[in-house]
């Protein structure tokens, strides 16, 4: 067991050391304590021998909630699908260090990609009316007595359009939409928490380097 | 509801006799209030509401039996209910028309009955039981109620009635009577409300707006109207036409109005607004009084509803009525006022003081503005404090085409409440240290704006409150976002999320723990923190706790923007000292804490020195509290301003210099010197911001009152840099800064002597067209400097006199006493003295000392000494001014030291003129002098001895002063340590002990030993007149011998 944990222990450190080249915002000590942290929530069953892709749909919205707290399912599923870069319903190593090195320690920048990603739910490069709508549709307590129930939703989407949409075409592209976070931070997560907040990626870094420690 | 029926509800009594409620709003809220309480009551106080009332309520109902259902034994025609009281009687009976209810359960029950009758049901019972709280709680209760008038405790009453035996459910009676209490109080409440907003007229708005209107009909192709003309010509006393009888009622005057479209309009103007009547045919015909419109709150208004072609052709005559408007004579108020640009942040003349305090003041509220204009945000115009108190100004810039009569009114109305609020205020705020600014407790609450023609921004804004209080966090962060984008500078916009209830929903934010929330309300807070009344409803509502418990946050962001609003929010005493109370001063001083000055900063880095920065900005608003002063430096705050001192951004140094110069008081002076602050504020001086120069200016001002500060001022070549600032003449708050700080620099002689011909020159250049603050220090400075005799003469030479002695008839005291010292200092050059004496400047000095003020008698008789000394032809000079003389000698009643020592020294000068000698005398000045002897203070003592030497040289004044006991005490006065006073004290014993009974006197004080210590002084005339006067009483004792001898 030692000599397969020693062989595998030099299989994570080179691999390491390659992705610590390829991803920003990580050194190769942590990017092996990421390796790890991988396999244990891939399950004990990855150094089996079985082909494994990585973490499935389930698991890794599991990994959102339990870990960093997001319940929205929209939300969860638009986090899987940016980080899940060549779709094929997994989230292998390396796309789950690359993901959290935008979701942990991305800049500005990175994370306005990430998520206009996340919003956009149909992949069609544009956040649409209809996807606004499904996004906040729960954000806000319905009047009873209202005639329209989905009436405040809809006008705060026009809202938003009003504010984000700068070419006036009736749907937020990426350009739009880094505009208005650039004037107006507090935009980037327009449509619901689709990153951490700060205590989370502490308990989640602080996790990690135990790991590197043990 | 006792008190607001009888009190408050407008009765009115009808043709037929009965009282009826009349059908006014007012009245309407009333009912709607009742109905309120009443329909909640069986839920909310089921207990209470099962009571049985002491007598039924009883009226005529318009319900029928077929309307009751369960619960009810229904027979024909009449009703009663299921529910009984103990003796089995119903407690609702209906027999038509009249019903009886004898709980509130029962008539809650009626009420829902009524359906969409139960407001006249109300009415009707109401009208019907005119007390109703007797019948409720029987007479003893209600008497109770009616004499407390809900604000005194009544349980002990309440006990008391019990005690006499009342009944057993007296319990339930009790809260019951609390229940009705508490609602009467909130009735009155909302209709005090009510009632402050609604406008009175008062004869002279009433009369003007008639004038108008005669205006209206008179001309041509303007004419608007036919007639109008008052019912009668006679005019009372009080300006108001309608019978005295009716007077009672608030009836101002009757008109009638032809307009062109509509039949003769017959109008009662009351100073409860205009409406039309009946028509008055005959005189005392009551009928033709009673009101057969709705009120209108001016003439304008109602004409408008009346008459569409006077509605349609006003609106075209705005602007010339609004040119009227300024014009017209009654509106004396506007008249005072100096057309002062709105829009240029007016600075009305005021009293120095004032104007010293709000120097700071407002420059850093331009600050602010700017601030707030490079963030991309209209500039808030904000009219100076005296037009708001006018109520003059139009809020944000909509002139508003309202009448003539109800811009009179409001005005009228608004200084009523506006001096009651402020002595309020007064007194709730006279705790606190006096020398705080009090700019904004001034300042009232602007007048309510009509609720008729709310902008589009209203509704918006209510809008998006909505979403606020029902959204979840991405929703929240979405809404608030959006109302960013609202222009938050604007009055209308700040009270508009006032007004919806979103001040509230803002401040709950700040309580959770979500940050972008958090964020975005601060965002929004502190923006329209910027008003003035939105800033009180913060600290009111508990909102400043909250902004000060952010600062402790982990988040920087979070911390900046609440040190921001803090900044905002905390620029009147009440919102600072809560922010003391509540640990923020601690707090803010820890967001000092960083390192301002490296040349690469990382992002993380620069974020520290932004929240910095902004805990500057916020000390800098709390600094003007004196406990909130101390608590910066007990913080340790003194040392961290120091570090961020040397910042090289401006947006850092001036909040830092800002702070410092306004908490630069004694205990700071040293720290801010020792701290090596000086040589900051000084190169800081040379920066190429006015504003800044301004601070450190002033700071220096401050601080240079102590001679190591000014000497450091010098040692850092600071001198020439405050003389340069003297150029930038168009800005008088740096100038007064920059005058300040040469004058406190120029009391040290040293560095007098540093400044250039040129720095004279300057100065003397600005006596002239400058505001009094900065006279002030101008003159102060022109007094230090003609203490060096070069000086003296390059004033002349600079024509500084003529101005100088023109300010000698100012009145500003601070003033006066600088003008006085330096016309002193200057007078002691004889070729000033001429030109002095030329302009009559002795005479002005002289009708200075019936100024009020201590300080300015005194400055102006010191000032007088050199006059009377360098005049040519003193005596005839003092001689010609009438009264002059017998002014002086009353001066000696005073009870201020510096008063008397002053005038005792320029009674010796006058003195010295014989015939004014002799005048003085008559004026008794011998007894005067002597009584001030047995004084311990030596100034008072070495000037107060010099007058008595020199006024002995007149007639039997030698043997008054012996008489009146002055010489015993001047005897005293030898054993001073001061050699000035032992100087002059020689010599008024020399001249006394001319009398042989001084002499006696003097010898039994045992005056001899220390006269003989003084004859060995090394100053020529003490000696003198020591050996003089040793001599006299040694004569006396050898006269005294020879006569015994030869008896």
């Amino acid at each position: 067991m030692s000599e397969i944990s020693a062989v595998s222990r030099k299989l994570i450190q080179t691999l390491a050391e390659t992705i610590s080249k390829q991803v920003e915002h990580f050194n190769k000590n942590e990017v092996e304590c990421l390796i790890r942290e991988f396999n244990v929530l891939v399950g004990e069953t990855t150094t089996m021998g079985r082909v494994v892709n990585g973490l499935d749909r389930g698991k890794f919205r599991s990994i959102l909630h339990n870990t960093f707290g997001m319940t929205d399912d929209m939300i969860m599923d638009g986090v899987f699908r940016t980080f899940d870069k060549d779709n094929d319903s997994f989230v292998s190593m390396k796309e789950w260090i690359e993901g959290l090195s935008v979701f942990l320690r991305g800049t500005l920048e990175e994370k306005i990609k990430y998520c206009f990603h996340v919003y956009d739910l149909n992949s069609d490069n544009y956040i649409s009316r209809e996807e606004m709508f499904h996004m906040l549709k729960n954000s806000l307590i319905r009047q009873p007595t209202e005639e329209d129930p989905d009436e405040g939703v809809k006008d705060l989407v026009e809202i938003t359009l009003k504010k984000m949409d700068h070419d006036h075409d009736g749907r937020l592209s990426f350009a739009d939409f880094e505009k208005a976070v650039r004037e107006e931070n507090l935009l980037l997560e327009a449509f619901g928490t689709c990153l951490p907040d700060m205590a989370s990626i502490k308990a989640f870094e602080q996790h990690v380097y135990e790991e590197l420690e043990q | 509801m006792g008190v607001s029926l009888t009190r408050a509800a407008q009765w009115t009594r009808t043709s037929s006799g009965t009282v009826k409620l009349e059908r006014s709003p007012m009245n309407d809220s009333l009912l709607k209030a009742i109905l309120c309480f009443v329909e909640q009551i069986s839920s909310q106080h089921p207990q209470e509401a099962e009571h049985v009332f002491a007598e039924p309520l009883q009226w005529s109902t318009t319900l029928v039996a077929s309307d009751f259902k369960t619960d009810y034994d229904i027979s024909d025609t009449d009703v009663q209910s299921h529910e009984k009281d103990s003796e089995g009687h119903p407690l609702l009976q209906l027999s038509l028309p009249t019903v009886y209810v004898r709980s509130f359960r029962q008539l809650s029950k009626l009420v829902h009955l009524a359906a969409d009758k139960k407001l006249e049901e109300i009415r009707v019972c109401l009208e019907e039981n005119r007390e109703p709280v007797v019948k409720i709680l029987g007479p003893c209760f209600a008497n109770i109620l009616e004499r407390e008038e809900a604000h005194t405790d009544v349980l002990p009453q309440v006990d008391k009635v019990q005690d006499e035996g009342q009944a057993k459910d007296s319990e339930v009676k009790v809260q019951l009577f609390q229940l009705l209490q508490n609602m009467d109080k909130q009735l009155l409440n909302k209709l005090l409300q009510d009632i402050s907003e609604q406008v009175r007229l008062d004869p002279t708005a009433v009369k003007n707006e008639v004038e108008l209107l005669k205006r209206f009909c008179s001309e041509g192709e303007k004419r608007l109207l036919k007639v109008v003309r008052y019912t009668s010509d006679y005019e009372f006393a009080n300006g108001c036409r309608a019978p005295l009888w009716r007077q009672m009622h608030g009836d101002i005057c009757y008109l009638v109005i032809e307009p062109y479209d509509t039949e003769n309009l017959n109008i009662t103007c009351s100073n409860t607004g205009v409406f039309l009547n009946g028509g008055l045919k005959q005189v005392g015909e009551e009928s033709g009084y009673e009101k057969t419109s709705e009120v209108f709150k001016d003439l304008v208004t109602l004409l408008k509803s009346r008459s569409p072609y006077f509605a349609e052709n006003i609106k075209k005559q705005v602007q010339w009525k609004t040119d009227r408007f300024q014009e017209l004579p009654s509106t004396q108020k506007i008249q005072h006022v100096e057309p002062v640009d709105v829009e240029e942040q007016g600075q009305p003349q005021r009293s120095y003081k004032q104007q010293e305090k709000n120097v700071h003041e407002k420059a850093r509220q331009q600050h602010m503005l700017n601030k707030a204009n490079k963030a991309g945000c209209e500039k808030k115009y904000e009219p100076c404090p005296r037009w708001k108190n006018l109520g003059l100004v139009f809020p944000c810039g909509y002139k508003s085409s309202k009448s003539l009569g109800e811009e009179k009114a409001g005005e009228s109305q608004k200084k009523k409440f506006g001096s009651g609020a402020k002595s309020k205020m007064k007194a709730e705020f006279s705790v606190e240290s006096s020398s705080e600014s009090e700019e904004e407790e001034e300042q009232t609450e602007r007048r309510p704006e009509s609720h008729t023609d709310l902008p589009a921004e209203y509704w918006q804004i209510q809008k998006l409150v909505k979403y606020l209080k029902g959204g979840n966090q991405t929703a929240t962060v979405l809404t608030l976002c959006a109302m960013m984008d609202f222009n938050l500078m604007q009055e209308t916009c700040q009270l508009a999320i006032r007004d919806v209830g979103g001040l509230d929903v803002l401040i709950n934010l700040l309580d959770t723990d979500e940050v972008k929330c958090k964020i975005g309300s601060l965002k929004i807070l502190r923006k329209i923190s910027h008003n003035v009344q939105i800033r009180r409803a913060i600290v009111d509502m508990g909102g400043l706790q909250s902004i000060v418990k952010i600062l402790d946050s982990p988040v920087k962001d979070l911390k900046a923007l609440a040190a921001e609003t803090i900044a905002n929010v905390a620029k009147f005493r009440r919102a600072r000292r809560t922010v003391r109370q509540y640990g923020g001063i601690k707090k803010l001083v820890k967001l000092l804490d960083c390192v301002p000055n490296l040349a690469s900063l990382t992002a993380n880095q620069e974020k520290d020195v932004d929240v910095a920065r902004c805990g500057a900005l916020a000390l800098w608003s709390c600094s003007k509290s004196t406990k909130n002063k101390e608590a910066i430096r007990k913080a340790g705050g003194v040392p961290l301003l120091g570090r961020l001192l040397k910042s090289p951004h401006e947006n850092m140094l001036i909040p830092v210099v800002g702070t410092l110069q306004e908490c630069a008081s004694e205990s700071y002076r040293i720290v801010i010197q020792r701290e090596g602050m000086i040589k900051d504020l000084v190169k800081n001086l040379s920066s190429d911001n006015d504003e800044l120069q301004m601070h450190c200016a002033s700071a220096i001002f401050k601080c240079a009152e102590d001679q190591k500060t000014r000497d450091l001022v010098r040692k850092y070549k600071g001198l020439q840099p405050l003389v340069s600032l003297l150029g930038k003449s168009d800005n008088k708050q740096l100038l007064a800064a920059a005058t300040g700080a040469i004058w406190k620099c120029s009391i040290s002689m040293d560095n007098v002597a540093k400044y250039e011909y040129k720095a004279l020159d300057t100065l003397v250049g600005l006596l002239t067209d400058q505001p009094e603050e900065v006279l002030v220090n101008v003159v102060g400075a022109l007094g230090e400097f003609a203490l060096i005799s070069a000086n003296k003469a390059t004033i002349r030479k600079c024509g500084g006199i003529k101005p100088l002695v023109n300010l000698l008839t100012g009145t500003n005291q601070a003033l006066l006493v600088n003008v006085t010292k330096a016309v002193g200092a200057c007078a002691t050059d004889k070729d000033n003295m001429a030109i002095i004496d030329q302009l009559d400047g002795v005479r002005l000095v002289w009708s200075l000392l019936k100024n009020p003020s201590g300080d300015v008698q005194s400055s102006a008789a010191w000032a007088l000494c050199p006059c009377i000394e360098n005049a040519k032809d003193a005596g005839e000079m003092v001689r010609s001014l009438v009264g002059g003389l017998e002014l002086i000698v009353n001066l000696l009643k005073s009870t201020n030291i510096e008063v008397l020592a002053s005038i005792c020294a320029a009674i010796a000068k006058i003195s010295k003129d014989k015939e004014n000698l002799a005048v003085l005398t008559d004026h008794g000045v011998v007894p005067l002098l002597a009584k001030l002897t047995n004084t311990s203070d030596d100034k008072l003592r070495r000037h107060l001895a010099e007058a008595i030497g020199h006024c002995c040289m007149w007639g039997s004044n030698r043997a008054s002063f012996g008489v009146s006991g002055a010489v015993a005490p001047l005897v005293r006065y030898l054993k001073s340590k001061d050699s000035a006073v032992h100087q002059s004290t020689a010599m008024a014993l020399y001249q006394l002990s001319k009398d042989p009974n001084n002499c006696i006197t003097m010898h039994e004080k045992g005056v001899v030993k220390p006269l003989i210590h003084i004859m060995g002084s090394n100053e020529e005339t003490l000696q003198e007149a020591a050996a003089g006067c040793v001599r006299n009483i040694r004569l006396l004792a050898l006269a005294n011998r020879k006569a015994r001898l030869f008896q």
